[in-house]
């Protein structure tokens, strides 16, 4: 339907081919376009924008229990959210989470990726060990680490270890005041997503050009220097596209903390951020409201479009230089 | 070839700065990647161990390193058990990767294509939306997505599970450029003796891409296979649970048994290891490719 109707205007108004303006081959050209594109713009309408849409009529109406609600609202689903305390809190764990988990990532994705860089043995094996936990799922990444790893029964493997240096054994993950929670879900995240960003610091690295370093080497640059002056300056698009990967992936945490957090008993208050305050209200205990979700999902959507264009304006930044 | 040129051409710089490369240095430097390496392989490792390992093993006063219960008795349990239902679920988990790997790449291919090759401007303005869809993942809005879905009846199903994801913008945006960069001689050549667009598409730049499939193909797959929110939303009914939705309840039920369990995710995280191992090639380019596009 818009499809249709926007082929004919595109073609009439064909001006990139001066050299031969028959109309015929133009409308031919525009058919082979919509041929090939059309199932992906179709999905891309009907499962994204379509929806996307419906969220934002949702987001004004009281719509618990329904997807055809009647009862306008105006703006009380967003005034109901922004003085939510559960959604401040949500957005209070994001922040405490990637403040930890980005730089931590980045540090040890880099650290890694200069580890291996350039040895001359055995490169392959250990470049595929980190890289591995990337085929790991969230969920059987939380088994091992709620159930082995970080159990809080004596016979977790931390705890055993805890109790062989003479300490008391840790309830890791019993919540409210005890924090030690943050050490099972930075600790997998972690686990899972280093190998991921090493690969992308390891093309970075075999991108600088070697004439650099001897360059650098007559010049009589060494150790830290070298990595200050010449490897840093030069990895500046790779770190900028890794940090905010790094973000816009922490933005949208769920499988872990859903998997370490959740119990048979629900899940618990605290540790709840975006992602799963939004599935919780929108489809957990027992409250199915539709109508906050969406305006939760519409506040979301926000400001991850707000890291995106930080992110594409940072990189075209870095572009002109 | 061009990485291991420049190693060998690093070594010999450092060995001349005495900082890096050969001596004390590149022995603590492989010392410390041992220690990493075995601390990174850890989690497959405890997987292993408790998937062969009785309850009373697992759960006994201290850690235990070994397993003891080796053979196939816990994979026959954890395969007849109902309380998991590992075998359904590994069935619905592999016909949804395999489709939606396969469906996604074939209409991302189709689209990158269109994208790349035509300059009207419907296609430029139909780039510009592609690369907006990019900045907002799809994970982010799976409220607005449960909604249609709901409504289209396709909640408990097939349809359901896979149609919705089939359309990547991300995996689109790959193939457009990899097709903006494939050399215009052949598909004229391919023109000249006769071919449409849709015959040189899939005769000629489809067959010499392959590098790209694999590469779209690995990530799919792997993602697809391991998603857990979407899955969670949709497989309402039992039947239809993907294995990592089953995993995921069964560890948060009542009365659960270790060695089921971590069996059960031994045969979760097989099919994505074996994909990994052989395709790793692959991963690490498309993972390039797609982290600094």
């Amino acid at each position: 339907m818009t499809t249709a109707q926007a082929a004919p205007t595109a073609s009439g108004r064909l001006r990139r081919t001066p050299t031969r303006p028959g109309n015929a081959l133009a409308r031919s050209r525009n058919r082979w376009f919509w041929a090939f594109v059309t199932p992906f713009l179709a999905g891309l309408v009907v499962f994204v924008y379509i929806p996307i849409a419906w969220s934002l009529y949702l987001s004004f109406f009281d719509a618990r229990n329904t997807v055809t609600p009647t009862k306008f609202v105006g703006l009380g689903n967003y005034a109901y959210l922004l003085s939510d305390q559960l959604f401040l809190n949500s957005m209070g764990t994001f922040i405490v989470f990637a403040l930890v988990i980005v730089p931590l990532t980045f540090a040890c994705s880099l650290g890694l990726a200069l580890l291996l860089h350039k040895i001359p043995v055995m490169q392959a094996f250990f470049r595929s060990a980190f890289f591995l936990p990337t085929a790991c799922s969230y969920v059987v990444a939380s088994m091992v680490w709620r159930m082995s790893f970080f159990n809080g029964a004596r016979f977790g493997m931390f705890n055993t270890g805890l109790r062989a240096l003479g300490l008391d054994p840790v309830n890791w993950l019993e919540g409210g005041s005890n924090y030690w929670y943050w050490v099972v879900l930075v600790s997998l995240r972690l686990w899972l997503q280093v190998g991921f960003y090493m690969v992308l610091f390891i093309a970075g690295l075999n991108a600088i050009d070697p004439q650099v370093y001897e360059a650098a080497a007559i010049d009589g640059a060494r150790g830290f220097n070298v990595f200050r002056y010449i490897t840093l300056p030069l990895l500046r698009a790779t770190s900028i596209a890794v940090a905010m990967l790094l973000l816009i992936n922490a933005f949208q945490a769920f499988d872990e903390f859903y998997n370490t957090l959740n119990t048979v008993r629900g899940y618990p208050p605290y540790a709840r951020p975006p992602l799963v305050y939004v599935y919780l209200i929108s489809f957990g205990e027992g409250s199915q409201d539709l109508g906050i979700g969406s305006a939760g999902t519409m506040i979301l959507t926000m400001v991850i479009l707000v890291f995106s264009l930080v992110q594409s304006r940072i990189l075209s930044i870095g572009a002109d230089k | 070839m061009t990485a291991q040129q420049a190693g060998a051409r690093g070594v010999r710089l450092s060995g001349s700065s005495g900082r890096r490369g050969r001596g004390p240095g590149l022995w603590l430097r492989y010392l410390a990647l041992t220690v990493l390496a075995v601390a990174f392989l850890m989690p497959f490792y405890v997987i292993a161990r408790n998937a062969f390992s009785t309850q009373s093993w697992i759960t006994a006063a201290s850690w235990n390193w070994l397993p003891n219960a080796f053979g196939v008795d816990n994979v026959a349990r954890v395969l007849a058990d109902p309380g998991i239902g590992v075998l359904a679920a590994l069935g619905t988990s592999a016909v949804v990767a395999v489709l939606q790997t396969v469906g996604t790449v074939v209409i991302a291919m189709m689209g990158g294509y269109g994208l790349a090759r035509w300059t009207t401007r419907a296609a430029r303005w139909a780039t510009g939306l592609t690369v907006f869809t990019l900045m907002v993942p799809t994970t982010v809005t799976f409220v607005p997505m449960f909604v249609m879905v709901s409504t289209l009846g396709w909640i408990s199903t097939f349809r359901g599970l896979i149609i919705p994801g089939l359309f990547s913008a991300f995996a689109t945006y790959l193939f457009r450029s990899s097709f903006v960069d494939f050399p215009r001689e052949l598909e004229e050549a391919a023109a000249i003796d006769g071919a449409g667009p849709w015959r040189t598409f899939w005769r000629i730049v489809v067959p010499n891409s392959m590098g790209m499939v694999a590469a779209v193909g690995t990530i799919t797959f792997i993602g697809t296979w391991n998603a857990f929110l979407w899955p969670l939303l949709i497989a309402q009914d039992p039947g239809m649970r993907t294995v990592q939705v089953a995993l995921s309840q069964y560890m948060t039920s009542q009365g659960i048994r270790y060695p089921e369990m971590f069996m059960g995710a031994l045969i979760a995280i097989a099919p994505a290891l074996v994909v990994f191992v052989f395709l790793q090639r692959w991963l690490v380019q498309g993972v390039t490719q797609s982290g600094l596009k």
